[in-house]
């Protein structure tokens, strides 16, 4: 035990899960206390998605080092097909909570599923190329959803592209009705379903990271020549990050999905993508407890500040640049690490006279 | 092993095999190998034959092809005629990866390790392929995980040794100094528990001291793994105490073969480095 403490990794993983299971007790505590508003509790799904959306892109940007713009349009995957599903599955499986993972696993292996076939083209290109593919790759998802019709009746489940190609037998009911979108969705998520998914997707992430396939995913991102000249098989593994990324993309999609009564796809456009990466980008790259608070922060401010109307997003835009300043301008890390070390001293100053005064 | 032969007996070997490689097959086996990029010939007929555990040196002018022969053993080019046979198997279309695990190991002129992961890592990074333990229980921590990272800990841990590494296992590759960069690209080279591992000026940057730790690393990874080491090197003095067979190359092609007093005397080789002999005594008229 205390050897697994001694190492820097898992004392770091073990901090990130306590900040998340303390986060929750004390969100728990507040909502039995009734101390949050309407407003405050509508965003604490929201919350808990984008938390697993910045985590899951991380592994891609910050451990991988492939800039995804594309985020957005796996988490759109994940939504439809979760809210599809949830309705296929409603007399099934009557139980709402084995119903909502059932609609998250299906949403996650399409999202998934959708990352591996997109990624043998894109894959093939580095760097700004790839973002510009994932980008393109996004719009034209979120133009796909928006041109879906797909409706349920006694014979099964219909798509098509067109309005008149669903045609549902007595009973039937619309699921996605193209540029509508998803009406009457019965809502599932909940707050704690949003915990469990921070929880599994940190457990995915973290553990890939610390395994021989994260290191072979670093070592890629570090120098790839050198990655080959080891015998790591750099298209394989970058396709398994990918892939790992967007099935946990899928699943925070159908989380999101199923926490609304009405879904249009024009929520999973390039700015939702963008957003991601904003929370990953100040977070850290590849600094997994970075996301989580980076995520949680930059989600609530603007709706916090929603008070002050116009300045709002001034105000977001300025804490952007000073939380960018500070943790990558090298003057004022520098003037962080001075008053830190200074601090240390001090304490172990206090503690040496500690004990000299014992002796 | 039927190859082998083949090749052992209608081409006859110019190295100096080790009384111990004698009756061994070759661990690598090069037949007129050649590239050409563009009009430009870089390599031509490029033959060697490097013994299970023999030191052999590759040297030459600068822009000889030395390096681009690296990278051709390596499959990082693939060579325009000719042939590499590893362990009998010829390499043709595989990928560098490929290669690699087949038994063919490097390091770089130009240092390439993985910057922002520690020393250890970089070496685990090596022993990938043999770690055993499925992309499932990685992710779920189930005992087959703790038991690979345990024992690829352990065998890290002895190579970072073996290479006087162990007191820098947990610093980042990026900050170490530069000598030390390059004895860890020898051991995540290493890692990868190759049969032949190429070195691609291992001296550079050197100081005298430094170098002549270096000389007595290079035999103590071959009688320690028992595997043959090639290597480029400018520092002849490096060369000619180290290696038991050089290759000179010039222009793309073989000037030269032989042991170290055979090359130190060979006219062709003193033209390639410092000019023709006449032109020498020329001057002095």
């Amino acid at each position: 035990m205390k050897k697994l403490w001694n190492n820097k990794d898992t004392r770091r993983n073990l901090f990130t899960y306590a900040l998340v299971i303390i986060a929750f007790v004390v969100v728990q505590i507040m909502l039995g206390g009734g101390m949050l508003g309407y407003a405050a509790k509508g965003f604490l799904v929201p919350v808990c998605v984008y938390i697993s959306l910045a985590v899951s892109l991380n592994l891609l940007v910050g451990v991988c080092g492939e800039l995804s713009l594309g985020h957005a349009g796996f988490m759109g995957i994940g939504a439809f097909s979760g809210i599809v599903m949830s309705v296929v599955l409603q007399n099934l499986i009557p139980n709402d909570v084995l119903r909502l993972i059932a609609s998250m696993i299906f949403g996650g292996i399409l999202a998934g599923a959708f990352g591996f076939l997109i990624g043998i083209p894109a894959l093939r290109l580095r760097g700004d190329y790839l973002a510009i593919v994932t980008l393109a790759f996004g719009e034209i998802l979120k133009n796909v959803f928006s041109n879906l019709y797909v409706g349920t009746d006694a014979n099964g489940v219909q798509f098509s592209f067109s309005a008149s190609g669903v045609s549902l037998a007595e009973g039937g009911k619309m699921i996605l009705d193209g540029p509508v979108g998803a009406t009457g969705i019965t809502k599932l998520a909940t707050f704690p379903m949003g915990f469990v998914l921070i929880l599994f997707t940190l457990f995915v992430v973290l553990n890939l990271i610390n395994s021989k396939e994260g290191r072979a995913i670093k070592a890629i991102r570090d120098n790839r020549i050198a990655a080959e000249s080891v015998g790591i098989n750099v298209t394989a593994f970058r396709m398994k990050a990918f892939v790992v990324s967007a099935f946990l993309a899928g699943m925070a999609g159908a989380l999101f999905g199923l926490n609304y009564s009405s879904l249009t796809a024009s929520k999973f456009n390039f700015n939702t993508s963008i957003n991601i990466l904003v929370f990953v980008v100040l977070g850290g790259m590849g600094n997994i407890m970075g996301s989580v608070i980076s995520a949680t922060v930059l989600y609530i401010l603007p709706e916090a500040l929603r008070e002050l109307e116009d300045y709002r997003m001034i105000l977001y835009a300025v804490v952007l640049i000073v939380v960018m300043l500070c943790t990558w301008s090298p003057k004022i890390k520098g003037a962080i690490a001075a008053w830190k070390a200074s601090i240390t001293e001090k304490l172990s100053l206090n503690k040496k006279k500690g004990v000299g005064n014992n002796g | 092993m039927a190859e082998y032969s083949k090749h052992m007996v209608h081409v006859p070997t110019y190295n100096i095999l080790r009384k111990q490689d004698m009756d061994k097959p070759p661990v690598l086996d090069v037949r007129n190998l050649g590239i050409d990029f563009g009009g430009l010939t870089a390599v031509d007929s490029f033959n060697i034959t490097i013994g299970p555990t023999e030191i052999s040196g590759l040297i030459g002018p600068n822009g000889a092809g030395k390096t681009t022969i690296f990278n051709l053993l390596t499959s990082v080019y693939q060579p325009t005629r000719g042939s590499i046979l590893l362990k009998g198997i010829d390499t043709k279309g595989m990928t560098t990866a490929k290669v690699n695990r087949m038994g063919i190991a490097r390091t770089f002129q130009n240092i390439r390790l993985f910057g922002a992961m520690t020393a250890k890592e970089n070496v685990k990074v090596g022993m990938h392929k043999d770690i055993k333990c499925s992309f499932i229980s990685s992710l779920l921590r189930l005992p087959p995980y703790f038991k690979a990272e345990k024992a690829a800990d352990k065998k890290a841990m002895e190579l970072l040794e073996f290479m006087g590494l162990a007191d820098v296992a947990d610093v980042k590759a990026g900050s170490l100094p530069y000598g030390v960069q390059r004895r860890l690209e020898i051991a995540r080279a290493l890692a990868t528990n190759p049969a032949i591992l190429l070195l691609d000026e291992p001296a550079a940057g050197m100081n005298p001291s430094e170098t002549a730790e270096l000389t007595d690393t290079i035999r103590r990874i071959r009688d320690h793994f028992q595997i043959a080491i090639f290597l480029i090197e400018h520092d002849m003095n490096l060369v000619m105490n180290v290696c038991e067979a050089i290759a000179v190359v010039n222009y793309g092609k073989i000037i030269a073969k032989g042991t170290p007093e055979q090359i130190k005397s060979n006219p062709a080789v003193i033209e390639a480095y410092l000019g023709k002999q006449e032109d020498a005594s020329n001057a002095e008229n």
